[in-house]
């Protein structure tokens, strides 16, 4: 018997999984490594949803509209909605299946976050990714006792297996054997973000290469908004990454400054008095380098924390510090910590409907490899919540077709397959180098066609193997997609457009033609009236 | 800074093991394990000290930040993350082996499956709604961080592959299960635990020493012994 087949089994996955399996749907979840190497176990901050357990008059409409206007008004709102909506049913679900949120008087305790107005954020200190995907792997393995979920960890994905239009399953590699298979059914891509294609310059971690996106792309499959990369506003340079310094750090009391003429400069404070150093990331990262590039100001920012009480250091931030003073050798409490922007999130990705199918028949995806839910700029704690909804909302798509499962789950590959070469690392750099050079937190023309250049001159210099044109062609996206979109919008600053042009409120479209992409702009859905959504 | 890198090297599982010794430089003082291992397979063009090619070297690695237990492996004769194992804190010389407990896979790589087995046979789910409230949550909290990296049952007299007893990163989890199980899956949780922990565990307590992510076993086995062998309410403290 086939069984649906789930590429990745971070949060995403796992949700899809658990969802398929409720229904008494066989899914498998391929992944390189098990769930718990998976970088949603790195997420830290919180996940949100409007719950209201603080008293503050909190409303899923105050989520909605935080969504939409940090993301620029560039995600389908549709979407948002229905994440927003579905927002405390996930929470719930989560304090059901035993995570331990910071909770008091049996309520969960919401913290403040970046872009929102109103404390919304759930949290298990600043481990919630860790502690999260403890419980919702428990809560998978429950299904696989039952054979519902099968797990195959050590699998690689190789690549779909299309008919024209439709995708009839997934070429997976055993990692340890070498060994390949097709397995037959429809395809959900969980996949990730694409930090592999920035090594060592992401708080991600090395399995989300970015390999799955660029292969499924230059099979036809569309992405949306791959210009739009999210740079965290605090990150500190580790061996081998950056590694995050939560938002939480800001939501429980942190302050950035820079030196002014030898004076501590709160610039977020005097800059943007209401919601000061909690301001949507993109404009916290975009500020940080400007007051950088100041004559009267030094060229390190800090965040503060040294004015935090005892309480939040125990109670909620425990875990941070003690990462902290591993890391830097000095105690946030009392020393102010230097941080830099770094790449964190890639909101643009795989373009799905809000019923998360792309343009492939019964191919689906969610989580960070999906454009979905965030448009322009992410919110801080609307990432696992975007994978987990996600998750169940291609879960239920997936289940409304109530696919035919009775043929072959797999048969074994022997011919030769191209795309199990790799691409080599020493090219990986080279295009990260070309990548970062025309997209980073300041954009412009020039910039971006040099880069597009240098990009195009390299990919001529000797015959490549197919994931290493497959990684041209997704880099040529990213590129191609911030140079088409004239504007300033979001986590895309173009200099020499500055502002925000309404004409350009729509998803920038990548498709692949012939080796390279083209770029187009789709107009975004109107969001429908409140009572017909369900 | 320059180090000898002593790896045990495994083309595959039929293959005989072999060492190599690569003599690596790095300007770099923060640098580990892990960044010297990713360093060298991406260059691409080291050779050991008998001046041959070093072929990719394999080893599992993910988040680079001792948070995900991948890249646990023995050096210097300790089980560790690679990447929290910072050259400078190694010696001139640094032995790197994989982990001996479990089936060899190649290079630095082993198979750990039978953690997750193990713990899909104890039975690590919750079979109805539940909820870890303020009464539980550090135990639960302590207890979800467990990384799954196995370097507990390399250090543990007591853990074998196949054995009945299924070592602390089966206990540590469980404990979070225990910490909020409801009444109708006590019975059989309790039963898991006896058999699977509580009756193989000699209380070496070399896991607690051990553990990358430092969690407090001691406490939670106290714990975990406590409700589900004499009965006792977890979490329970000194008035």
């Amino acid at each position: 018997m086939s069984r649906i087949n789930i590429i990745g089994a971070g949060l995403a996955g796992l949700s899809a999984a658990i969802h398929l399996a409720k229904a008494d749907i066989p899914c498998s979840l391929f992944s390189l490594q098990i769930s718990e190497r998976s970088q949603s176990v790195l997420a830290e901050g919180g996940i949100n949803g409007a719950l209201d357990t603080m008293g503050e008059g909190d409303v899923v409409e105050n989520h909605f509209n935080d969504t939409m206007k940090g993301g620029v008004f560039m995600a389908d709102p549709n979407a948002v909605e229905n994440l927003t909506h579905g927002a405390p049913e996930i929470l719930r679900w989560l304090e059901s299946i035993g995570v331990p949120f910071n909770m008091e008087n049996g309520n969960i305790i919401l913290r403040n976050f970046g872009g929102q107005k109103k404390k919304r954020t759930a949290y298990a200190k600043s481990s919630t990714g860790k502690i999260i995907m403890s419980a919702v792997i428990d809560e998978a393995r429950k299904y696989e006792a039952k054979g519902l979920i099968k797990r195959y960890p050590h699998h690689e994905f190789i690549r779909l297996i299309l008919d024209g239009d439709k995708c009839t399953g997934a070429r997976i590699r055993d990692c340890y054997t070498g060994k390949m298979y097709d397995y037959s059914g429809a395809v959900i891509l969980c996949s990730g973000g694409m930090n592999g294609i920035f090594p060592g310059k992401t708080t991600g971690t090395t399995q989300n290469s970015g390999d799955v996106t660029a292969t499924v792309f230059s099979q036809g499959v569309i992405l949306g908004n791959p210009e739009m990369i999210q740079y965290h506003p605090t990150t500190i340079g580790i061996s081998g990454k950056r590694c995050l310094v939560t938002e939480a750090a800001r939501g429980e009391g942190g302050r950035l400054y820079i030196e002014r003429n030898g004076q501590k400069w709160y610039f977020m404070e005097e800059k943007y008095p209401e919601l000061k150093n909690l301001m949507p990331r993109d404009v916290v990262a975009r500020e940080m380098f400007f007051v950088r590039r100041q004559p009267d100001c030094g060229d390190r920012v800090y965040l503060d924390m040294t004015g935090l009480d005892e309480s939040v250091w125990s109670r909620k931030l425990s875990d941070l510090r003690e990462e902290l003073i591993k890391y830097l050798n000095s105690d946030p409490k009392t020393v102010p910590i230097h941080v830099e922007e770094g790449i964190h999130y890639f909101m643009g990705g795989i373009d799905t409907d809000e019923y998360h199918r792309t343009n492939i028949k019964d191919l689906y995806a969610a989580g960070e490899c999906t454009c979905q839910y965030h448009g322009a700029n992410r919110l801080g704690g609307n990432s696992m919540l975007g994978a987990l909804f996600g998750g169940k909302k291609s879960a239920e798509t997936v289940i409304s077709c109530q696919y035919d499962l009775s043929g072959d789950e797999y048969i074994p590959v022997s011919e030769y397959e191209p795309l199990a070469e790799i691409a080599l690392p020493v090219l990986i750099e080279k295009i990260s180098g070309i990548l970062l050079s025309g997209l980073g937190i300041v954009r412009n023309k020039a910039m971006l066609e040099n880069a597009l250049g240098n990009l195009s001159s390299l990919r001529k210099e000797r015959e490549y193997n197919h994931r290493e044109i497959n990684r041209f062609a997704l880099a040529e996206a990213m590129l191609r997609g911030a140079l088409e979109r004239r504007e300033s919008r979001g986590a895309h600053y173009r200099e020499d457009y500055p502002e925000k042009d309404e004409s350009y409120r729509k998803t920038t479209v990548a498709r692949i033609n012939n080796g390279s992409a083209d770029i187009s702009f789709r107009t975004l859905a109107e969001r429908r009236s409140h009572e017909s959504n369900s | 800074m320059k180090v000898i890198l002593e790896i045990l090297r495994r083309e595959s599982r039929e293959k005989a093991p072999y060492v190599q010794k690569i003599i690596y430089e790095t300007d770099d003082e923060n640098e580990t394990v892990a960044t010297a291992l990713n360093h060298i397979n991406n260059r691409g063009d080291y050779k050991d000290t008998d001046n041959n090619p070093v072929t990719h070297i394999h080893w599992e690695c993910s988040c680079m930040q001792e948070k995900c237990g991948a890249c646990a492996m023995i050096i210097n004769s300790k089980p560790r993350l690679a990447c929290g194992s910072k050259l400078k804190d190694m010696g001139e010389t640094v032995k790197i082996q994989p982990l001996k407990k479990f089936p060899a896979v190649a290079d630095l790589t082993v198979d750990r499956s039978i953690m997750l087995e193990n713990i899909k046979t104890a039975g690590l789910w919750f079979e109805e709604s539940t909820k870890a409230d303020e009464t539980v949550g550090d135990i639960s909290y302590e207890a979800s961080r467990c990384l799954q990296c196995g370097c507990c049952l390399e250090v543990c007299p007591n853990f074998y592959t196949g054995g009945e007893f299924f070592g602390m990163s089966a206990a540590v989890p469980l404990t979070r299960i225990i910490s909020a199980v409801t009444e109708k899956q006590k019975k059989d949780v309790y039963k898991a635990y006896k058999k699977h922990i509580y009756e193989g565990c000699g209380k070496s307590l070399a896991c607690h020493d051990i553990c990358p992510a430092n969690i407090d076993i001691e406490k939670l086995l106290v714990n975990s012994n406590g409700a589900a062998v004499w009965k006792r309410h977890i979490g329970k403290k000194k008035k």
